[in-house]
């Protein structure tokens, strides 16, 4: 009896499925609406506390969107897409800073970093290397040979 | 009268912090035992006076009481009470004296734990806490007030932020604030330490485990705002770069490389300056935080309320406080003589590059947060850096670390033989490279940065099985005998490797639909069949929503059915609307479904996402937090303590380094 | 020298933190100036079939004043404008958003400090014109260039250290 009606419970939702169909895409276009939303996390929403223009409900960003689809669809390249913008709003929609005079420190900083770094490396290190071999069998050892009596390992 | 309770409260505790910060700072100078011994009653009297400011104002949130502008600004009577305690933190004032609880909490602990300590030494540190303490309890009285009362009181409040309704609202913010204030021990022992002159290893051993423990909670705090983030902001997001997830960033990578040089500092007796320069450095930077999100001189998601008088404040706070100790540390700078040698491939020399690529990463995030401040205060124009900056310069930062951590554990103290390491990680290396091409080809397809990332993870995976087979042999497998300390730091690097599993398979493999459903609609996405069953209006304590019926199955129809409710809800005091996303959380990836706009009809908006692995994030995040508060437990500390001095390490002092100069 | 590093460059992190603390870290620079305003034409509100374009200001130099009868602080610089306009300065309305077609009424009962309104129902010319949010001002010069923009409201001590001067200085 029970298995009866789960049987028809299920004729019943699978022929619903069936009249019902795989739900459409939102975008009338999905593959610009890809590209857009690809473009878009890069930008910022300029009216948000810190949001990208992909997230953004903020009705600006939903009018800027729209822009942008526009300007897609009369087959404006990317590059173009964020010129249009940036002439409108300045370097401060692009979460990705352009590589400028202003803004090379910001790109090659990590860089720089790291060489900083590395050559402390290289010093710190050659500076204990050269130390008189005598220093080697020092305090250090000893108290190494201390904690082998204690039974303790390092 | 319970807020104004709070208020005197507050007032008395600042008055011990004083008796705190002064008195036994001054006993440590002289050689007085009567003034070092004010250090302890006056921190526990601080605690009491603070947790009483903090019951009140707990208590008038409770019971709604909106004549306190706070409680009007952030609670609601219908509000759930769990949230209106956890409301008590959920704004500037509040958070700050959550803030100044925890600071008080972390001083008794050290006065508890620290009683067996040298008495100027335990003396200094609390005397330095307290001075901090000063600090914030004076900024939380003169500039964030949270007892000020309202007249008229409102009829009823304006609501916490709806994004702040939330599990993971209740224990991030305590949890980062005990990593942030947490690391204010660490300052306090450095600068014991300068001014004690005091620096040798015994130093470093007794700092050890309270920074470990610090590291653990902000660890913790931090996962858990990122898990908040994932499932609150309503698009699976988990990071986005934000100057204020930035600002808990910076002091987690410099309170990392700190751990690293504390234990060669404490084992070797090696970078004694670095390593107090890095004790203060972590400190500064949670309060460089602290300035960043609550001035309102960056542009944040999470940003309070910008506020010019209380970002003056911190700022001069700032001044005082780092200031006075970088002069401080130039001024008794530790000239230690180099006592023991190591060579290019030793584990000194590795944990050092793990410091150098640490301390890089720290330097980008600052920058890249601060940028368009220098460029806006040099008048050279706006700019923004976000998530595409940061991922393009980040991970070239991490991949060396990443790599360095399969090597570092494994080398031998001084001096390692490469050809040796290289056999011992030769298999490693083979297996790790191996499966880094095949899993994907198995999984979603090749990519260089997922195979690149899991070469990394496996790099580390082996690793670790190669450190503790290695110990666990001269042990004679007995796994107890295993010192925690070793234990925990392979179970944190463990955990970094599962992190690293889960940000290369979700970033790589992650796939989404965006679509128009109506009733009996479905779509398919990563083997997973989800239907839409319709939404139903629902209403909760303070708020009505929509709730969506999501039914998922496995493609194909095998499996048992699972029922997700996406809601999009309204709050009722304040009109906000949200979106609270419907997850399953499973081993190898999350269900993840988020309610759209109303499309006429039964017709809805519905985005539903796949997420691979993503569990592995905070899974790994709390397998590092576990492996650190071993570490912290560590006998060898206690044992340490007792001995209540150096042991047998050399005690490279200033006093040596001035009979030199 | 070394021990000293830190602490110099605290120092300098501090001035940049301190001058940081007084500016507004959203306040966006508009690309515009110095250049010329972009074209359009759009409807007349007041004079239903007229159109408008920035050409037709030229001459001497004008406001464009962005506002929307929905925005609540608009309406508080509404009379504030009408004083400017008493004053003989011109100032061009753009009307952005008015979905809900109220900004004639709203100009019959509150007063019309306009020479005229363009209506940018969808926002359009607002998105060209890098517009943000209203209100919003640009000072545009007699050829045609703009020469500044205020985002929020115009106030008398706006006015007299912002505008006034500015177009003192134009005009001359």
């Amino acid at each position: 009896m029970r298995r009866g009606a789960w049987f028809l419970l299920g004729l019943a939702l699978l022929a619903m499925e069936a009249v019902a169909g795989e739900a459409r895409p939102n975008a009338d276009d999905p593959v610009l609406e890809a590209r857009l939303m690809g473009l878009a996390a890069d930008l910022r929403c300029v009216v948000c506390q810190n949001e990208s223009l992909a997230e953004s409900r903020a009705p600006l960003a939903q009018d800027l969107r729209e822009e942008v689809r526009d300007l897609m669809r009369q087959g404006k390249t990317d590059a173009e897409v964020v010129e249009y913008l940036t002439l409108r709003y300045g370097d401060f929609v692009l979460y990705r800073p352009p590589f400028k005079p202003e803004t090379y420190l910001l790109w090659l900083g990590p860089a720089l970093f790291l060489v900083i770094g590395g050559l402390a490396w290289v010093i710190a290190t050659r500076r204990r290397r050269a130390l008189p071999a005598t220093d080697r069998l020092d305090a250090e050892d000893l108290r190494k040979a201390a904690e082998l009596l204690r039974g303790e390992s390092k | 009268m319970i807020p104004e309770l709070g208020q005197v409260a507050l007032v008395i505790a600042l008055v011990l912090a004083l008796v705190q910060g002064s008195l036994p700072l001054i006993g440590a100078q002289r050689g007085s035992a009567t003034l070092m011994a004010v250090a302890g009653p006056a921190s526990y009297g601080q605690l009491a006076f603070v947790l009483l400011a903090f019951a009140a104002l707990g208590y008038a949130f409770a019971v709604n009481d909106f004549s306190v502008k706070n409680v009007a600004h952030n609670s609601f009577s219908e509000l759930p009470l769990a949230y209106r305690l956890t409301a008590t933190w959920g704004s500037h004032e509040g958070s700050m004296l959550l803030w100044v609880v925890i600071l008080a909490a972390w001083t008794s602990a050290v006065t508890v734990f620290g009683r067996r300590l040298p008495l100027a030494v335990s003396a200094r540190v609390v005397g330095v806490l307290g001075l901090v303490s000063v600090g914030f309890l004076a900024f939380v009285l003169f500039t964030s007030n949270p007892f000020v009362r309202l007249f008229p009181a409102p009829l009823d409040g304006a609501d916490l932020n709806p994004l702040l309704q939330d599990a993971g609202m209740i224990l991030h913010p305590p949890m980062l604030y005990m990593g942030y204030v947490g690391f204010s021990v660490a300052f306090a022992f450095a600068i014991a330490a300068l001014l004690g002159r005091r620096l040798d290893a015994a130093w470093a051993r007794w700092a050890r485990p309270w920074t470990t423990a610090a590291w653990v909670f902000l660890t913790i705090g931090i996962a858990l705002g990122s898990w908040w983030a994932y499932r609150e902001l309503g698009w699976g997001g988990w990071w986005f770069w934000d100057p204020t997830e930035n600002a808990s960033l910076m002091p987690w990578l410099a309170g990392t490389a700190l751990v690293h040089s504390l234990a060669v500092t404490e084992k070797r007796g090696h970078f004694v300056s670095w390593t107090l320069f890095l004790s203060i450095t972590v400190f500064s930077f949670s309060l460089l935080g602290t300035f960043l999100i609550r001035s309102g001189v960056l542009s944040s998601v999470h940003a309070f309320a910008n506020d010019p008088a209380r970002g003056m404040f911190i700022l001069s706070f700032l001044g005082v406080v780092i200031g006075g100790s970088l002069l401080l540390y130039a001024w008794r700078f530790p000239r230690v003589p180099k006592v023991a040698t190591f060579g290019w491939l030793s584990r000194e020399s590795l944990v050092l590059g793990n410091n150098v690529l640490l301390i890089a990463a720290l330097g980008t995030v600052m920058l890249g947060t601060l940028y368009p401040l220098f460029l806006d205060v040099l008048g050279l124009g706006k700019v923004s850096v976000g998530p595409p900056y940061f991922n393009a310069v980040f991970v070239p930062l991490m991949a060396p670390l990443l790599f360095l951590m399969g090597v570092g554990p494994l080398a031998r103290w001084r001096e390692t033989s490469l050809p040796g390491l290289a056999v011992r990680l030769r298999w490693a290396f083979g297996v790790a490279a191996a499966l880094a091409l095949i899993l994907p080809l198995l999984y979603g397809g090749l990519r260089p940065m997922v195979s690149l990332g899991l070469f990394l993870a496996l790099w580390i995976f082996a690793s670790v099985i190669i450190g503790v087979s290695e110990r666990l042999k001269g042990l004679g497998w007995a796994v107890g005998r295993l010192p925690r300390g070793f234990v925990g730091m392979q179970l944190a690097h463990t955990g970094i490797a599962v992190v690293v599993v889960g940000i290369t398979l979700v970033s790589g493999y992650e796939s989404e639909r965006d679509v128009r459903m109506d009733v009996g609609e479905y779509v398919d996405l990563a083997g997973y069949r989800f239907a839409f069953r319709g939404a139903t209006a629902e209403t909760g304590p303070n708020y009505v929503a929509d709730r969506g019926v999501v039914e998922v199955t496995r493609v194909g129809g095998t499996g048992p059915t699972l029922t997700l409710y996406p809601e999009k809800r309204k709050y009722n005091a304040s009109g906000m609307a949200m979106t609270e996303a419907a997850l399953r959380s499973g081993a190898f990836g999350d269900l993840y479904v988020s309610l759209g706009d109303y499309l006429g009809g039964q017709a809805w908006s519905l985005r539903v996402y796949y997420k691979p692995f993503v569990g592995w994030l905070w899974a790994g995040a709390f397998l590092m937090a576990l492996g650190g508060a071993l570490a912290a437990s560590d006998r060898r500390y206690r044992l340490a303590a007792e001995r209540a001095g150096p042991r047998g390490a050399p005690a490279v002092g200033m006093g040596a380094a001035e009979a030199k100069g | 020298m070394k021990r000293w590093l830190p602490f110099a460059a605290f120092c300098v992190l501090l001035v940049f933190l301190y001058v940081g603390l007084f500016r507004d870290p959203r306040e966006v620079p508009s690309p515009f100036i110095g250049r010329p305003a972009p074209a359009f034409v759009l409807p007349v509100v007041e004079r239903p079939g007229a159109t408008f374009s920035p050409e037709q200001a030229r001459g001497r130099s004008w406001l464009l004043n962005v506002w929307a009868p929905w925005c609540t602080t608009c309406q508080k610089e509404h009379l504030f404008l009408m004083q400017v306009a008493a004053t003989g300065v011109p100032v061009y309305g753009l009307n952005w958003k008015d979905q809900d077609r109220e900004a004639t009424a709203m100009l019959a009962r509150m007063g019309n400090p306009y020479v005229l309104n363009a209506d940018d129902r969808d926002g359009r010319v607002g998105i060209d014109w890098g517009v943000t949010g209203v209100p919003e001002t640009f000072v545009i010069d007699a050829e045609g260039i703009i020469r500044m923009k205020h985002s929020g409201p115009i106030n008398e001590r706006i006015w007299k250290r912002k505008f006034l001067p500015l177009l003192q200085a134009i005009d001359s």
